[in-house]
């Protein structure tokens, strides 16, 4: 069966293990998880998480009913079918940068709407928010340009459903 | 007024009518049970190993329809209970299971006996949680107790800390829960409902399959009675056998690898699977591409996650299993429906009938002193019962040949398939069900898991039957090898000595002395003991065990160490291509 891009949002008890449950619920159940990211929202007992995973349809209705069977699951949103916004943020440093180096990482700040957020002697670090696929392109574009120099920090996917 | 964490503790258990709590005490669940030293409505039970003890709970909670209670201490004592947790929560039992932990300031720096138990059972029970505030106590404890017992039930763990058991705080128990992220399903869907009767009434082929849910559900007698409205053929799992008398004349058996060849050749040929509260694990479906093949396929059950988890559905239905039976006869009352294929599923009936009558369950071997045998005594001697199972040759022999109805009820660990169940859990059952006869089956080996348990039963005086088939293998295993494996029989033999020839194929070969001698170690218990070699004496037996009602009797049945379970589907076979027995 096809395996395809899934996303969720989760609105969880913002308690001590709740995160061990989910993780742990996609390890025990051999679900593919591709990234997680968790944060406390306007209430601070909820939480909500935005997971991404690679499942085919059969698995997919699984782990949502799953989710929904875990007392600390307030609420499951499937996010592969709704309209969201989704930002990932993205950083990239970048050492041993000659002069035409650092002039073409502004160059390409520039076209892609990067910002460089700090500079000290010849390292560069590069700021970026974007959806997942924007940052994919912006991290094989610098690894071309810049083979071996780069180090890459990736913060997953958040999502929210549209205004 | 303020009062103690465990004077909090002890309320809510009264508040939650917990008669009976099976408990180990330990440094940090000392104070709990100086705290219970106080009351009387609460009974403490101590079993002799925190394993046994969860099994004794279990088997209490099966047998009573109550939530079992269990009190533990940190680190060892918790992680005691890792197998029964699993156990309960198979097989969907209430427990609510409460362990010592060392105090909020010592977790994490592994103090003595320190174990995150709540981390370890995570993904095992149904809901797991350390009280670290002392004020959220009496909702935690009520919370655990819905958990446990509503929905699909399962284990709950409450893990709490010695400083929070100290504590001074409020003495409010609440009346009422609200858990926002749990609602479990109180209604049914009508139109799914009907979609499913008009299923029932235009196929051709249809037969019921009906698992635990049930029996959970207690929905026995409307099931009995939407088989003889309905007059359609009924199957069974291991854990839905009950669910309508197994002498019913449209019951036709257990499904499985293990299951009757009317059943699993009725799964196979019927048009319309009408299945209630079953999961369809592997056991029952055989190879799943071919399972049911030719049948539309409805499916209730109150845990949506077991909808389309192993076999995809036509038709699913969320919600508890006797309510959605009831509204199934609600609309078969209301509404006169056309049964348009009349004499197709006379036929069909006719030939369900015809193979359970063609093909009935028997052990090959006829002569001599055989389990079959004894189960046919118990079914016709002990008619008000409970039969608790331990896991192996012994369950499956029990799930094929014992009876069950409105009065004899059967517990085993049929999702787990936990060893050293069957003696702890019957303990548990007995102390729940004092006026019944509760019996024990075991084997040889899952009896010498938890075998500790004979002081436990004899100082509470517990009556129950302890039958110990003694063919000196883990003979389910020992099957496999038979079957499989070129009979080697790798570490099953349990006559094995050292000075034994290493490759001893031979079952039949003059063997070295059996360890433990059953009959010495019930006397040396100040229990009672007898063992039996010949079909004549087990009436004689069973008479003996009668006379005992002040203590366990165990029956040691000496049986054919080559006698194996048939008829058996082989791994990764359609459930139509049995091996009937060779």
């Amino acid at each position: 069966m096809e395996m395809t891009k899934r996303w969720v949002s989760l609105y969880v008890e913002n308690q001590v293990g709740v995160l061990a449950k989910i993780s742990g619920l996609f390890s025990g159940k051999s679900y593919n998880m591709q990234s997680l990211t968790v944060g406390e929202t306007e209430d601070p007992t909820v939480s909500r998480m935005t997971i991404g995973m690679l499942s085919d349809d059969i698995t997919f209705e699984q782990i949502k009913k799953q989710l929904n069977r875990c007392v600390e699951v307030i609420k499951v949103v499937d996010f592969t079918v709704a309209e969201t916004r989704m930002r990932e943020i993205l950083f990239i440093k970048v050492g041993g940068c000659s002069l035409a180096d650092k002039e073409e990482i502004f160059r390409i700040a520039q076209v892609f709407k990067l910002d460089v957020v700090d500079y000290r002697g010849n390292t560069l670090l590069v700021e970026c928010i974007k959806s997942e696929d924007d940052n994919n392109e912006v991290v094989e574009l610098f690894n071309r340009a810049f083979p071996s120099r780069i180090e890459v920090v990736r913060g997953g996917n958040v999502a929210i459903e549209r205004a | 007024m303020a009062i103690k964490g465990t004077e909090l503790f002890v309320k809510a258990l009264i508040e939650e009518g917990v008669d009976t709590l099976f408990g180990y005490p330990g440094g940090q669940a000392i104070d709990l049970f100086d705290a219970l030293y106080d009351q009387d409505k609460i009974e403490v039970i101590l079993p002799r190993h925190e394993q046994a003890l969860i099994h004794a709970a279990d088997g209490y909670a099966r047998s009573t329809g109550k939530v079992g209670v269990c009190l533990v201490t940190s680190g060892p004592g918790a992680t005691n209970l890792v197998t029964g947790i699993a156990t309960a929560n198979y097989d969907s039992v209430p427990l609510v299971c409460f362990t010592g932990q060392v105090p909020l300031n010592l977790m994490g720096n592994d103090a003595f006996q320190e174990v995150d138990i709540v981390g370890v059972t995570r993904g095992i029970c149904k809901y797991a949680v350390t009280v670290r505030k002392r004020e959220d106590l009496p909702r935690i404890i009520k919370e655990a107790f819905y958990i446990a017992s509503t929905g699909r039930p399962g284990p709950v763990v409450v893990d709490l800390p010695k400083d929070i058991q100290q504590e001074m705080g409020t003495e409010e128990y609440p009346t009422m829960v609200n858990i926002r992220g749990y609602k479990p399903n109180a209604a049914v869907n009508m139109r799914q409902i009907k979609k499913a009767v008009r299923l029932l009434q235009e196929a051709k082929k249809p037969l019921f399959l009906i698992g635990g849910g049930v029996n959970i559900a207690h929905a026995n007698k409307e099931m009995t009675k939407l088989v003889e409205k309905t007059n359609v053929p009924i199957i069974t799992t291991i854990m839905g056998k009950g669910a309508i008398s197994s002498q019913h004349k449209m019951y036709l058996g257990n499904i499985g690898i293990h299951g009757s060849y009317a059943a699993n050749h009725a799964v196979t040929d019927c048009d319309l699977l009408f299945s209630i509260g079953t999961r369809f694990n592997d056991r029952i479906t055989g190879k799943t591409s071919e399972f049911a093949k030719n049948a539309t396929i409805v499916h209730i059950d109150v845990d949506a996650a077991s909808i389309s988890k192993n076999i995809a559905v036509d038709v699913p239905i969320v919600a508890d299993a006797k309510l959605a039976i009831e509204s199934i006869l609600d609309v078969l009352q209301k509404k006169t429906m056309e049964v348009p294929y009349v004499s197709e599923r006379e036929e069909w009936v006719k030939q369900l009938l015809g193979w359970k009558q063609k093909y009935p369950l028997r052990m090959k071997q006829q002569k001599g002193l055989t389990p079959e045998k004894v189960l046919r005594v118990i079914n016709k001697r002990y008619k008000d019962s409970i039969i608790v199972t331990d896991v192996g040759q012994n369950q499956l022999w029990t799930t094929q040949y014992i009876d069950l109805d409105e009065n004899r009820q059967l517990l085993t660990s049929g999702g787990l398939g936990t060893m050293g169940y069957g003696f702890p859990a019957a303990m548990g059952a007995q102390l729940g069900n004092p006026e019944k006869r509760v019996i024990a089956i075991s084997g040889d080996g899952g009896f010498q898991m938890n075998i500790q348990e004979m002081a436990t039963a004899v100082v509470l005086e517990l009556p129950v039957i302890l039958i110990v088939f003694n063919n000196g293998y883990l003979g389910n295993v020992r099957q496999w090898q038979e079957l499989y494996f070129n009979k080697r029989y790798s570490s099953t033999c349990l006559r094995y000595r050292k000075s034994c020839e290493r490759d001893c194929m031979n079952p039949d070969k003059c063997c070295p002395k059996y360890t433990p001698d059953f009959v010495k170690l019930a006397e040396s218990y100040d229990a009672k003991g007898i063992r039996v070699e010949k079909e004549e004496d087990i009436e004689k037996a069973f008479a003996f065990a009668d006379e005992n009602k002040k203590g366990p009797t165990i029956i040691e049945f000496i049986i054919d160490p080559k006698a194996n379970v048939w008829p058996m589907v082989p791994a990764g076979n359609t459930l139509d291509n049995m091996i009937m027995d060779c």
